[in-house]
């Protein structure tokens, strides 16, 4: 009796297994399940993690992440309103919000995936066209405030005054798809735009103009380097001059007061007896003056006097 | 349930290995029962436990137990870990020297695993110099372009919202990285990019960037952005060095100048003191001189007034001795023959006298 039991057990065990393995199922913290029933779906979407039971083999699991997914754009060109081309490359996060529906529009998150890049693209490319360069780059007017060094030279039109700037555009672009997406039973956490570019004939036209910038940038150091440069030979030939001219008239003036107090000094003194400083110098020039000349003497002379007669002579 | 079947069986020629499965069976589920009872985490790690899929608790580091049989799974995040993300470069191999890939050209030999490969990307910009030129070409906010290589470091804030909230963090740490640093390198001047503004900048990306993360609330807290080299594009390069080279070029004329009026200002200084030095010797000269004469002519004159009249005479006299053999000619004429002088050719006998 007991052998015929043994295998009736096993058998009930069995079955009994499979039930429970088909009635049960696991929810992970990564995931959120639509039980459907014969491709109906059954009840609210179940959302909470843990151990969950269903009717076992008519229904059946559909699980789909709960997470924040990523979307990445492709690359696109676009022009914007000053008629720029710019590649922008634009990135996303999404989660499934809404289980029910998404699992009814798109079945798959593959399917979701390319109908974001349709409608993310296509809003991104709306929005973009709107505004000018400055304003898709530029998030504020900070650099208007900057001060700007002086051979930072840039063209003016780079400087045009932003009135939305980045960060709203894509407010707007996320605005515009979310309530799109949300069709399909998906939230749109966040859009950003990650790269940004121009296309590479304007890029050439951009480096070019970088290029002519710092070129006269460097010409306007360079020129400014030789007008200091002149500036300074400029003050230094003006200090030679004021040196130089300033020593000769304290010079001239010291040699004048010397000139004067010796000119005083000699008056001073000859003015006692004019005649004799005479007598003395003009003696005195005699010695100097005479040498090597010829000299006619009269015997008449006071010298040759006593030549023609020794009578004796009253001094006159 | 005993499903051992009763002894006593009767065992003929097959071996009885009944008896055994019973135990065996036992035994492999007991081993089975131990061997997912236990679970070790990593001196580094956080283990994260899920019963039945449900997040229960968080253990740190050690020998741990949970429930066996998957019915609680544990999960090791690695917490203490610093993971970097590379934008605009890949570190090839790190160690004593450190090889960069993507600036100097090197092949690909480090490949990323992320899992948002869903296609092809193309690549607009990445020329073959640089396989990341993609990733780190940027416009500023002035309308030019920039290279930016930075780094960003980022630590597991909270295990379980890394291990629950996001698929792929990895991915949109780079992508969230990349949208930032453009959001604030468009805020910014390329000069400012270049050089003054770079700490600026590394400190709003790492706060945004910061924000950004803690809105989707996936547990990760940014340690650091730090910018690598940040160049202008290869192709304008060459000038923005004529720009420094003109920079040097004006420091040095400048440098030159000055040099020059060092030179020249300081030894026309010296001159000019020479000047009027002089002028000082000349004026002592001049008056020493002047009162030396003076003082002489007075003490001669001082003498002289004692006896006039001989003392003119010896001073006459002495003055003729003096004279007279200096003289060249001497000629003495009577008065009375005064005749005699136009035949005397002065200027002929001069002319005679110099030729021989």
């Amino acid at each position: 009796m007991k052998t015929t039991l043994a295998p009736a057990l096993i058998i009930f065990l069995a079955v009994g297994g499979l039930v429970v393995l088909h009635s049960a199922y696991i929810v992970n913290e990564t995931e959120q399940v639509v039980i459907t029933q014969f491709g109906e779906p059954v009840g609210p979407p179940v959302r909470e993690a843990g151990l969950h039971w269903k009717t076992p083999f008519i229904q059946q699991v559909n699980t789909l992440d709960k997470r924040i997914l990523e979307w990445d754009g492709y690359p696109s060109e676009i022009p914007t309103k000053d008629k720029k081309f710019i590649w922008v490359d634009v990135t996303a996060r999404w989660r499934i919000a809404d289980p029910l529906k998404f699992l009814q529009t798109m079945r798959h998150e593959t399917n979701a995936q390319s109908r974001l890049d349709d409608i993310l693209d296509g809003v991104t490319r709306d929005h973009i066209t709107r505004y000018e360069a400055p304003e898709i780059v530029r998030n504020s007017n900070r650099i208007l405030e900057v001060e700007v060094k002086e051979e930072d030279i840039s063209a003016e039109e780079t400087f045009e005054k932003v009135s939305v700037g980045r960060n709203t555009i894509t407010r707007q672009i996320l605005e515009q798809a979310r309530k799109i997406v949300a069709d399909y039973g998906i939230e749109l956490v966040d859009l950003r735009i990650k790269r940004l570019n121009y296309i590479e004939s304007v890029q050439r036209r951009v480096y070019e103009r970088m290029i002519s910038e710092r070129k006269r940038a460097a010409e306007k150091l360079r020129s400014e380097g030789q007008a200091i440069r002149a500036e300074i030979d400029g003050q230094k030939e003006r200090e030679l001059k004021r040196i130089t001219s300033e020593a000769y008239r304290k010079a001239q003036e010291l040699k004048g007061k010397a000139d004067a107090e010796a000119t005083g000094i000699y008056a001073a003194a000859y003015s006692k007896d004019p005649e004799f400083y005479r007598f003395l110098t003009t003696l005195e020039s005699y010695r100097e003056g005479l040498k090597d000349s010829r000299l006619l003497l009269s015997t008449e002379s006071d010298y040759l006097t006593y030549l023609k007669s020794i009578k004796e002579r009253k001094l006159t | 349930m005993d499903l051992n079947l009763p002894p006593g069986f009767p065992a003929r020629n097959v071996p009885n290995f009944q008896p055994f499965i019973g135990p065996l069976v036992l035994l492999i589920f007991v081993l089975v029962t131990l061997s997912t009872a236990f679970y070790q985490v990593e001196p580094d790690e956080m283990g994260v436990v899920q019963r039945f899929g449900r997040y229960v608790r968080s253990t740190p580091p050690g020998l741990r137990m949970k429930a066996p049989l998957g019915i609680e799974t544990s999960l090791n995040v690695k917490v203490t870990h610093v993971f970097k993300e590379e934008f605009g470069f890949r570190t090839i191999q790190p160690g004593v020297r450190t090889f960069y890939e993507g600036r100097d050209g090197n092949p690909l030999l480090f490949s990323r695993s992320t899992g948002g490969e869903r296609r092809q990307r193309r690549n607009v910009w990445s020329s073959e110099g640089n396989p990341f030129l993609d990733e780190s070409l940027m416009l500023t906010g002035d309308l030019n372009t920039a290279v930016v290589e930075w780094i960003v470091q980022y630590r597991v804030k909270d295990p379980v919202q890394f291990a629950f909230r996001i698929r792929n963090i990895g991915e949109t740490i780079r992508n969230m990285s990349e949208a930032v640093m453009r959001l604030v390198v468009g805020d910014h001047t390329l000069n400012e990019v270049l050089t003054s503004g770079r700490e600026e900048i590394r400190k709003r990306v790492e706060k945004e960037l910061q924000e950004v993360l803690d809105s989707y609330g996936v547990g990760v807290e940014i340690l650091n952005v730090v910018l690598q080299d940040v160049n202008p594009p290869d192709e304008v390069k060459p000038s923005f060095n004529e720009v420094n080279e003109a920079r040097q070029e004006k420091e040095k004329s400048i440098n030159q100048a000055w040099e020059e009026y060092n030179r020249v200002v300081p030894k026309a200084k010296g001159e000019a003191e020479k000047t009027i030095r002089e002028a000082e010797g000349y004026a002592l000269d001049r008056v020493n001189r002047a009162k030396g004469d003076a003082d002489k002519f007075l003490l001669v004159w001082e003498a002289y007034r004692q006896a006039p009249e001989v003392t003119r005479q010896r001073i006459y006299l002495e003055t003729l001795r003096g004279v007279l053999p200096e003289l060249k000619e001497k000629i003495f004429i009577d008065e009375s023959q005064k005749g005699i002088v136009p035949l005397l050719h002065l200027n002929e006998k001069r002319e005679t006298a110099s030729q021989s």
